[in-house]
C-alpha cells in the first residue's frame, strides 16, 4: 500500500485505528447491524480515542489535525464496518464542521467541546422528501417572530445521520428565511415542535443511526441562526465538498476491505481439488478489486492533499467521491460473487459491505451531481 | 506520586518468533518489534494512578538503540516522558544483570511506585519485579489484578489460580500487573503528536555506574546452553463415527483428562 505523503504521525494513527477496527469493532459489529442498533459503546471509545476531534483546533479540545488524518481514520474504519465510519463521518465533518466554520464564538463554546469530544452528536439537515440533488428546492420555512426574536421553523427533513441518538445534541438545518432566501439554523434536540420519527429500516449502513425530521412550529432564539442570513446555500455547499474527501477515504476503505476480506477467503476456500485463490478467475478478479481500490486511495489522498494546503479541490473531491463510489460497489459485488453462496449471508462481512455499498453512489452528492460538479468546473455550463 | 512504568520491547508474540542459532538468545534483527503486551496494561493503570492523584509518568526502557520506537509508542498513550538505557555492553543481559541496571536507573528516578508488566512475552521468567524489590529494598506486590491507592498505601488484588489474595504494602513499592487489571487506551492523534518532544533521556552503563564485566555475556550468570524448534503439530486422531464415535470422543477426552 503506498504510503506517499503520510507522515510518520498519520502512519502511527493509521495503524492505531486499524487495530482498534479489527479488535474491537469487527467482533461485535455484526450483532448491532443484525438488529439495527446504534453501537455507543464503540463510539464511546472511539471519542476517547479523539476521533471525533480529528480535524478540530484544540482549543476546543480537538486533536489539531487535519481532514488527510480524517480520511485515513474513516479508511480504515470502513476497511472493517461503515457504518462506525459513516457516524464519525457525519457527526465531523456535517455535525459538528458548520459550526466549526461559521458559528459565532459563543455557538462554538456552547456545543463544540462534547460534539469534538464525541460525547454529543449534532446532525446536519439539508435533504427533504421533495428536494436532494436539488438541493436549493427546500420547503422548510424559519420565520423571524421579532416580538419573542424567535425562529418559528416548520417542515421537514429526510434520511438526517446523526439525529436522533440518544447522545444527539442538535440538528443544524437549512430553512427558507425568505423568498429564494436559505439560512442555518440550529434546533437542539429536545425543543418542542421538533420530532424525530423513529430510525428507518435502511439495506445498509444498519448500525448507524438516521432519521426523518418534522418541524411543527418549532421554535429557536434568534441566535440559534448560522453564519450569516441568506447564506445557508453557499455555507452547505462548502461544507458538502469537505464532506465529499471524507466520503471517498470511507468508500476507499470498504473497497480495501472486500479486497482483504477475498483474499482471506480465496486462500483458504477450496473447489475441484485447490485452493480458489490458485485459479485464475479469481486471481484476476481480485487483481482488478485491488488495482480500483488503490486508484481511489490515490484519488483521496489527492483531494485531501489539495484540502489540507488551501488550494481549489472542488473537482478533486468530486472525481474522488465519483471514483470511490463506483470502486466500492464494484469491488462489493465481486467480493460477494468470490464469497459465492456465503458472500449473501449476512454473518459475512463482504454481505455488509456489499448492503452498504450503494449508498456510497448516492448521499453527499449523487454520482450524476459529482459529474455535474466536475463538468461545471471544466467550464461546461 | 511519582511513577515509573517499566517498559520492555519484545518480538512481536503474534508472528513467528526464533531463538539465533549461534548464540540462543532471542531473534530481534529479524523479528517484528513491539511493546510487551503485559507493559501495555502496566501504562494503562501509571496513567489511571495520575489522573486520580497527580504526579508524573515516566517509561524506564533497557534495550537496543531501535527500542525507541517502543518507546514513542508508550509516550503517546500519555506518560510524561522516559528513560532510555541503551549500550551496546548491554548484549547479552541476563535477568540478574538487567535488575541490576534497572535498579541503578531507578534509583535516580525516586519513584514512589514502580508498575511493570507480570512477564514479558520473550522470556516470560516474571522474575525481574522480585529482583528489583529486593535490590532496591521495595516492597514487592506482584501479579495484580487490581490497584488502589489510599496516601502511601498501595493494595492489590494479586491473582492466583484459586481466586485472588490481598496484599498492601507502603510506599515506594513494586506492582506487576496481568492484563486482567485494565483495558489499555488507544492512543490519540493529539498523544502521538506529542510523544514526538517528550523528553527522552538517555543513559549508558557507564551514567548509571555499571560496570561492564558486570553485565552482557561476561556478566550473565544463566546462559542458555541449546535450544530446539517445537515440534510440528501431528495430524491427530480420527474418530470414525459407525454409531460409536461419540463414546470414543468422550473416551479420547478422557485420556487426556479433559473430562
Amino acid at each position: 500500500m503506498t504510503d506517499f505523503g503520510l507522515s510518520e504521525e498519520h502512519r502511527e494513527l493509521r495503524e492505531t485505528v486499524r487495530r482498534f477496527a479489527q479488535d474491537k469493532v469487527a467482533p461485535v459489529i455484526g450483532k448491532y447491524y443484525e438488529r439495527h442498533e446504534f453501537p455507543y459503546e464503540l463510539i464511546k471509545q472511539m471519542g476517547g480515542m479523539g476521533l471525533f476531534g480529528l480535524p478540530f483546533s484544540s482549543e476546543f479540545g480537538g486533536m489539531d489535525g487535519d481532514y488527510l488524518a480524517l480520511g485515513i481514520t474513516l479508511e480504515e474504519l470502513a476497511r472493517v464496518d461503515s457504518s462506525v465510519a459513516i457516524t464519525l463521518e457525519a457527526a465531523t465533518s456535517l455535525g459538528a464542521m458548520p459550526i466549526y466554520r461559521f458559528g459565532t464564538d459563543e455557538q462554538k463554546r456552547r456545543w463544540l467541546p462534547d460534539l469534538i469530544a464525541g460525547e454529543k452528536l449534532a446532525g446536519f439537515g439539508l435533504t427533504e422528501a421533495s428536494s436532494g440533488s436539488d438541493a436549493g428546492r427546500i420547503r422548510t420555512t424559519a420565520t423571524l417572530d421579532e416580538a419573542t426574536n424567535e425562529w418559528v421553523i416548520n417542515g421537514g427533513k429526510v434520511f438526517i445521520t446523526n439525529s436522533g441518538t440518544d447522545i444527539t445534541s442538535l440538528v443544524t438545518v437549512t430553512a427558507l428565511t425568505g423568498p429564494d432566501e436559505i439560512s442555518a439554523i440550529i434546533v437542539p434536540s429536545g425543543t418542542p415542535g421538533f420530532t424525530v420519527a423513529p430510525g428507518y429500516s435502511k439495506v445498509g449502513w444498519c448500525a448507524s443511526d438516521t432519521h426523518e425530521l418534522t418541524f411543527d412550529n418549532c421554535r429557536v432564539p434568534a441566535e440559534n441562526l448560522l453564519g450569516q442570513r441568506g447564506r445557508g446555500f453557499a455555507q452547505f455547499l462548502s461544507i458538502l465538498d469537505e464532506g465529499r474527501v471524507a466520503i471517498a477515504a470511507l468508500a476507499t476503505g470498504l473497497a480495501q476491505g472486500c479486497v482483504d476480506e477475498s483474499i482471506k477467503y480465496a486462500k483458504e476456500r477450496e473447489a475441484f481439488g485447490s485452493a480458489i485463490g490458485g485459479y485464475q478467475a479469481i486471481q484476476f478478479m481480485i487483481a482488478d478489486m485491488e488495482s480500483r481500490a488503490v486508484t481511489a486511495r490515490l484519488a483521496w489522498r489527492d483531494a485531501a492533499a489539495r484540502l489540507v494546503a488551501g488550494q481549489d479541490f472542488k473537482r478533486a473531491a468530486a472525481i474522488a467521491k465519483l471514483h470511490s463510489s463506483t470502486v466500492a460497489v464494484d469491488n462489493a459485488r465481486d467480493a460477494t460473487q468470490i464469497h459465492g453462496g456465503y458472500g449473501f449471508m449476512n454473518e459475512f462481512p463482504v454481505a455488509r459491505m456489499w448492503r452498504d455499498s450503494k449508498i456510497l453512489e448516492i448521499g453527499e452528492g449523487t454520482s450524476e451531481i459529482q459529474k455535474m460538479v466536475i463538468a461545471r468546473d471544466l467550464g461546461l455550463r | 506520586m511519582k511513577i515509573v512504568v517499566l517498559v520492555k520491547q519484545v518480538p512481536d508474540s503474534g508472528a513467528e518468533r526464533n531463538l539465533r542459532a549461534e548464540d540462543n538468545t532471542v531473534d530481534r534483527a529479524s523479528a517484528n518489534n513491539v511493546i510487551n503486551e503485559m507493559d501495555e496494561y502496566a501504562i494503562e493503570e501509571a496513567l489511571r494512578l495520575q489522573e486520580a492523584h497527580g504526579g508524573e509518568v515516566t517509561v524506564l526502557t533497557m534495550g537496543p538503540q531501535r527500542a525507541t520506537e517502543s518507546i514513542r509508542k508508550a509516550l503517546s498513550m500519555g506518560p510524561d516522558g522516559a528513560v532510555h538505557v541503551v549500550d551496546d555492553a548491554l548484549s547479552g543481559t541476563d535477568a540478574l544483570g538487567t535488575s541490576k541496571v534497572l535498579a541503578k536507573a531507578l534509583e535516580r528516578l525516586n519513584a514512589d511506585v514502580i508498575i511493570c508488566g507480570a512477564e514479558s512475552t520473550d522470556a516470560r521468567g516474571q522474575v525481574l519485579p522480585h529482583m528489583l524489590a529486593e535490590r532496591l529494598g521495595v516492597a514487592a506486590l506482584t501479579g495484580a489484578r487490581k490497584l488502589t491507592v489510599d496516601g502511601s498505601q498501595l493494595t492489590i488484588e494479586r491473582q492466583t489460580e484459586e481466586g485472588y489474595e490481598v496484599v498492601t504494602a507502603a510506599t515506594p513499592a513494586i506492582v506487576s500487573v496481568w492484563d486482567t487489571i485494565n483495558e489499555p487506551r488507544y492512543p490519540s492523534f493529539k498523544g502521538i503528536m506529542a510523544a514526538k518532544k517528550k523528553p527522552v533521556e538517555t543513559l549508558s552503563i557507564a551514567d548509571l555506574g555499571v560496570d561492564a564485566g558486570e553485565v552482557g555475556w561476561a556478566g550473565a550468570q544463566t546462559t542458555v546452553k541449546e535450544h530446539t524448534k517445537r515440534p510440528p503439530r501431528s495430524a491427530g486422531q480420527k474418530v470414525t463415527d459407525s454409531g460409536e464415535g461419540g463414546v470414543a470422543l468422550v473416551d479420547y477426552l478422557s485420556s487426556e483428562k479433559f473430562v
